[in-house]
């Protein structure tokens, strides 16, 4: 076990690193940098000196190798540089909105599970009937309205129904934890809908293959109660790649993130990130992409290591 | 319908003919699989006839009729240029599938090609290129694909965004590759390769000659479901305003912008976009299912 | 029928929000004399983006002006409720020799920062000198409003003297009494120029307390504030949110205030969800949309096809519908309409771009692109990804099409879009322009040559411009400006470089318990906060 671990993150650094490369590298062929537009904005007045010489503050004019060593180096000492828009240590600008966006993506999950595992079970008992036709057209709904119109539709609904619109500041959950659910339910469900339907699908595919199993024919055949087989026999073995599913889509999240943010005005990595793309904020880019690297891959690896626990045929390959 | 059900009720050779016509057989054990493609092809037929069958120009702006409500002159209403939104839907549709497909194609041939080559060779090449996959499997779609607008900012061409389809293409490609590897890895094994191996011909001509014809189920599986892929993340990037760009219609860039001011009390000009956008994926995830379903019976999901 | 008047609320925004829904018109002088200011509370209101920076003399957005003025005093201010008189602000009085060439500013004594330590001439002499010639690591964005200023002496601890080079019709207006001048502490800059950029301390009616970055910005009475009694409120907090949210966290009263401005759709929203308790304060703008032609390409550099593509515009039109769904609303030249400088209807009418008989000005646009061999021209307009700027070209498309014109349009982000324009990689640009004082000085470069003039976006040569532009910011003569300035006018719309298409309508709206802030024509002005109270 404990090498498996070990090749497995020993695999984990070089992939690491090429990303950085990579995203270092190609970020700066874009043409157009932040400094013209920190300067200029709404309007400004500024020379062509004072923009280099901020070009220069910044260290734009090094060479690339430079500020890629200089990065490399950061990195390697907790100093994630500065983002090239405030000034501010990029640590501090993704620490102050990662609580947020956890949160939404946790309670995201939790929803999401706790729709998908009873829909997908059922869904696979009782396949090709009128509820199995149905769980599979809500899931592939699920899949198909995209996130940021359901957040738009869920506003809709709520001012309209209810003449009430979700607050738009943020209050942490152990301040006040009505205001903070109250606020974030609702982009969790955007969110979540598409995460659900993702699990339930992939629950109810492998509660099908669990189901014909030989072992669970046998049990049948010997005339154990049917429930009972469900029960005790398909669901753990089912679970296994839903495991992996859940995990693996909980990095994902922050795809859905990315656009629902938007929507509902929140302070989040997914608003972040966009923004700094529109501003050509590379350091904050390449730091944010190597983050969203990082996480998939020990997510990966926690999956993989799951996996390996509950069944250990995989570790011993 | 389970697989023992349909071998007892084996037709009898007088009807077997009628059935054994791929297309009705297709049509009969894939009910949802045809709502899905009548769904398709409605987004073709109005994209293609567009020019014919929209009842205004869609880039005409009347601002006498702003933000009407849906009625017999307007079924969907207008926007707040007067623009009729069921004319911008159906030449939406045009961009929509345009993008959708050319990406699609792009990325799943692409994508293919290198599964191909990874899964034949083996080797120390198939392990970089696994690696590889994985690097860029480790990314949402939609963060990938800001990364690549990022990179290579825009470039219209004929009104269509170049490295807009690049940045919906790239993420595709590894996704392709992994799934068009894995069906590689076990053709790689029949006798029939090896065959051709010790026939003495060349690489490029196995692959594409004796292993491609078998991957094509896989293949327009990847086909169709990427297109969904790739229309709902041209909408998520017009949304963001990083897509296409006005006055071209356009699905996702309907939700965006102006629209965010008024949709509150204009909820058509939300409704309806957000409808065709779920429509058109909802349709080419149920063909895709629909055709997995139908090619693989044992692992009906 | 466009209403030209900028500061006199539209009657049409009276009717439309129903005398109900109407609470105070323009709150000004009228609230200063009916009602005594309540001591307490603290404001909150929305802003729709962040801070790249807290140092004024750096920057030019609203995003760093709203939160950081509260901080800072200046050595002249605008008056309130009483644009655009000036009075003074660290400074008790001033004074200018008749040759135009010394400003003596006398200032107040018993001035503190807010770290204890008193403000003197000193503080003025090293704030205005860092504007002047920027230290390394500092950006100075109005160091060319400087360049006619000679030397800045502090012969006392109460008194500055500026002494010019050349006379600078501007002065008082754009160096005094600029809300971007803060006042540092000359100790503070002495040990680190850059200090400013990260770290908030000044003179002003609040102390900094925190900034959350895309969350919130916080402020707290500075209780030895200059000015005895004021200010009223014990804090503000400013939070971020896209323009969509503002609207919703006024009307679930989440935030009190947003002070930049709504489109026409965001006002009807706000006043039927707030009801009696929504205040809507309408006017002019010193804010300009406008676009311009690339010479250096074919065939741009070719007067005719510009002044074609600006003929073909109907302002008068756009005016009418685009200010339904956006900002853009009013109808001016080069100055804006409504203000001192800004032509008659009449003076307009006459102008290219400006006539009302769009049947003709489009036959004549047509006829001038086909004489210049340009007809059927396919151009590329280079556009930002934001409203209005959106909606504008989305119109201006629609009618360069009426002349056969096919346009391509670009929504750039801001990076690219800068990009483009410093590398002069573009057809036709979309902008905007803005200042806080309706001066020539500084609102004419914008038409005039980015060799020259960085604000300015095409290259071009043009002497003719250059003169009458130089010789209006020489003379204090006002009626000689006056002529000078409409020639420039005519000048800019015949040669069509960079032409206005309409200017920006402000539209502010607040809780009705907010009072004593000053509605004005720029949204750069009256945010120290100082005079405004809760009900």
């Amino acid at each position: 076990m404990l090498r498996y671990i070990v090749k497995r993150v020993a695999l984990m650094i070089p992939m690491l690193f090429t990303v950085a490369l990579l995203t270092f590298f190609l970020l700066r062929v874009i043409p157009g940098d932040i400094v013209e537009v920190k300067l200029r904005a709404d309007g400004g007045n500024v020379s062509q000196e004072v923009i280099e010489r901020e070009r220069v503050r910044l260290g734009l004019d090094k060479p690339l190798v430079v500020q890629f060593g200089d990065w490399m180096k950061g990195i390697v000492t907790f100093d994630y540089g500065t983002s090239m828009w405030t000034g501010q240590p990029i640590s501090r600008e993704i620490g102050i909105r990662l609580g947020l966006s956890m949160q939404v993506a946790v309670m995201a999950a939790i929803v999401a599970v706790l729709i998908a595992v009873p829909l997908g079970t059922v869904s696979a008992l009782f396949r090709d009937s009128w509820i199995d036709y149905l769980v599979r057209i809500v899931t592939i709904a699920g899949l198909a309205v995209p996130s940021f119109w359901l957040g738009m539709l869920i506003i809709l609904g709520l001012l309209s129904l209810f003449n009430w619109s979700p607050p738009v500041t943020y209050t942490p959950f152990f301040t006040d934890p009505v205001a903070n659910l109250s606020q974030l339910i609702w982009p969790a469900l955007a969110v979540g809908y598409r995460y659900a339907a993702v699990v339930a699908r992939m629950l109810r595919s492998s509660v099908l293959e669990a189901l014909q199993e030989d072992y669970i024919r046998t049990a049948r055949a010997k005339g154990v109660f049917e429930r009972l087989v469900i029960v005790r026999h398909t669901l753990p073995n089912a679970l296994l790649p839903a495991i992996t599913v859940i995990g693996l889509e909980f990095a994902f999240l922050m795809g859905g993130l990315v656009v629902t943010e938007q929507v509902f005005n929140l302070n989040g990595i997914g608003r972040l990130f966009v923004e700094a793309v529109t501003r050509n904020d590379f350091t904050l880019i390449q730091t944010l992409v190597m983050m969203i690297a990082v996480m998939f891959a020990v997510v990966n690896l926690i999956v993989d290591l799951l996996y390996g626990v509950l069944d250990p045929r995989v570790t011993n390959q | 319908m389970t697989t023992l059900s349909q071998t007892a009720l084996r037709p009898s050779p007088a009807r077997r003919r009628w059935r054994d016509n791929p297309v009705v057989d297709f049509a009969v054990s894939q009910p949802l699989g045809v709502a899905g493609l009548v769904a398709v092809l409605t987004m073709v037929v109005a994209a293609i006839f567009a020019d014919f069958i929209a009842p205004y120009d869609p880039v005409a702006i009347d601002f006498e009729a702003m933000l009407a409500a849906p009625s017999l002159a307007h079924p969907f209403g207008t926007d707040s240029f007067g623009r009729d939104i069921l004319t911008r839907i159906m030449y939406g549709a045009r961009t929509a599938l345009t993008i959708g497909f050319i990406s699609s194609f792009i990325g799943c041939t692409i994508g293919a090609i290198i599964g191909l080559a990874s899964a034949y060779y083996g080797g120390w090449r198939d392990m970089v290129v696994q690696r590889g996959i994985d690097l860029l499997l480790s990314f949402p779609i939609i963060v990938l694909a800001l990364v690549v607008v990022a990179m290579v900012g825009r470039n219209r061409v004929g009104g269509i965004d170049v490295n807009l389809i690049c940045a919906i293409t790239v993420p595709i490609i590894p996704r392709a590759a992994r799934v068009v590897r894995s069906a590689g890895l076990s053709i790689r094994e029949m006798p029939y390769v090896d065959a051709a191996r010790a026939a003495g011909y060349s690489s490029a001509r196995i692959i594409l000659r004796h292993m491609a014809p078998n991957v094509l189920g896989p293949y327009l599986i990847l086909l169709t479901a990427y297109i969904a892929q790739a229309i709902l993340l041209e909408a998520s990037l017009s949304f963001l305003g990083l897509g296409v760009n006005e006055p071209t219609p356009a699905w996702g860039l309907m939700l965006s912008g102006n629209s965010a001011n008024f949709y509150q009390t204009a909820p058509w000009m939300i409704l309806f976009p957000g409808a065709a956008i779920s429509l058109a994926v909802f349709g080419f995830n149920l063909v895709g299912d629909a055709l997995r379903d139908w090619l693989d019976p044992r692992l009906k999901t | 029928m466009t209403d030209l008047s900028a500061f006199r609320p539209s009657r049409r925004a009276v009717l439309q929000s129903g005398a109900a829904g109407m609470a105070l018109m323009a709150a000004g002088p009228q609230a200063f004399a009916q009602e005594t200011p309540k001591r307490g509370g603290i404001l909150s209101f929305a802003i729709a983006a962040e801070p790249p920076t807290y140092d004024l003399h750096g920057s030019q957005t609203f995003a760093v002006m709203q939160r950081v003025a509260p901080h800072y005093s200046t050595l002249l201010r605008y008056k309130g409720g009483a644009y655009p008189e000036i009075v003074g602000d660290l400074a008790e009085s001033w004074s200018s020799a008749p040759d135009g060439l010394t400003h003596t500013f006398k200032l107040r004594s018993g001035v503190l920062f807010h770290d204890g330590t008193p403000m003197t001439s000193a503080d003025v002499k090293a704030s205005y000198e860092r504007i002047r010639n920027p230290p390394k690591g500092v950006v100075s964005s109005r160091q060319a409003s400087l360049s006619k200023v000679a030397s800045i002496d502090a012969p006392d601890p109460q008194t500055v003297i500026f002494k010019m080079s050349a006379v600078s019709s501007s002065f008082i207006d754009e160096v005094a009494a600029s809300p971007w001048n803060a006042i540092y502490s000359a100790a503070r800059l002495e040990k680190d120029p850059a200090w400013p950029i990260r770290n908030v301390m000044g003179t002003g009616p609040f102390e900094f307390v925190e900034h959350v970055a895309g969350s919130h910005w916080v402020g707290k009475r500075f209780e030895k504030y200059f000015r005895q009694g004021y200010p009223f409120l014990d804090g503000f907090r400013a939070i971020t949110m896209s323009p969509a949210a503002t609207v919703n966290a006024l009307v679930g009263k989440q935030v009190q205030a947003e002070f930049r401005g709504f489109s026409p759709a965001e006002r009807d929203r706000l006043t039927k969800g707030m009801g009696a308790a929504a205040k809507v304060q309408e006017g002019g703008w010193l804010l300009h949309q406008d676009i311009s032609f690339n010479p250096k390409r074919k065939p741009f550099d070719d007067p005719r096809v510009r002044r074609a593509l600006s003929l073909a515009i109907d302002r008068w039109s756009a005016s009418r519908s685009l200010g339904r769904i956006s900002v853009l609303r009013d109808i001016g030249g080069v100055m804006m309409p409504g203000g001192q400088w800004a032509a008659t209807e009449a003076e307009l009418e006459k102008l290219p771009g400006f006539g009302k008989d769009m049947a003709a000005n489009r036959a004549e646009a047509k006829r001038l692109l086909k004489e210049a061999g340009a007809e059927n021209l396919k151009i590329q307009l280079l556009n930002r990804a934001i409203e209005p700027y959106i909606t504008a070209g989305i119109y201006l498309i629609d009618q360069w099409r009426q002349i056969g014109v096919t346009v391509e349009n670009h929504d750039a982000e801001t990076a690219a879009w800068y990009a483009s324009i410093g590398g002069d990689n573009f057809d036709v640009v979309m902008d905007s322009y803005t200042d806080y004082t309706d001066d020539p000085t500084t609102g004419l470069p914008k038409f005039l040559s980015a060799d020259k003039w960085p604000i300015a976006a095409p290259k071009f040569n043009d002497p003719e411009l250059d003169d009458l532009y130089a010789r209006q910011g020489a003379t204090n003569d006002k009626a000689e400006r006056r002529k000078l300035v409409r020639a420039f006018e005519a000048r800019t719309m015949e040669q069509a470089y960079t032409v206005p298409i309409l200017w920006w309508r402000r539209i502010v709206v607040m809780q009705d318990a907010v009072n004593g802030w000053t509605m004005s024509p720029t949204h750069m002005l009256y945010q120290d906060l100082a005079e405004v109270w809760l009900a």
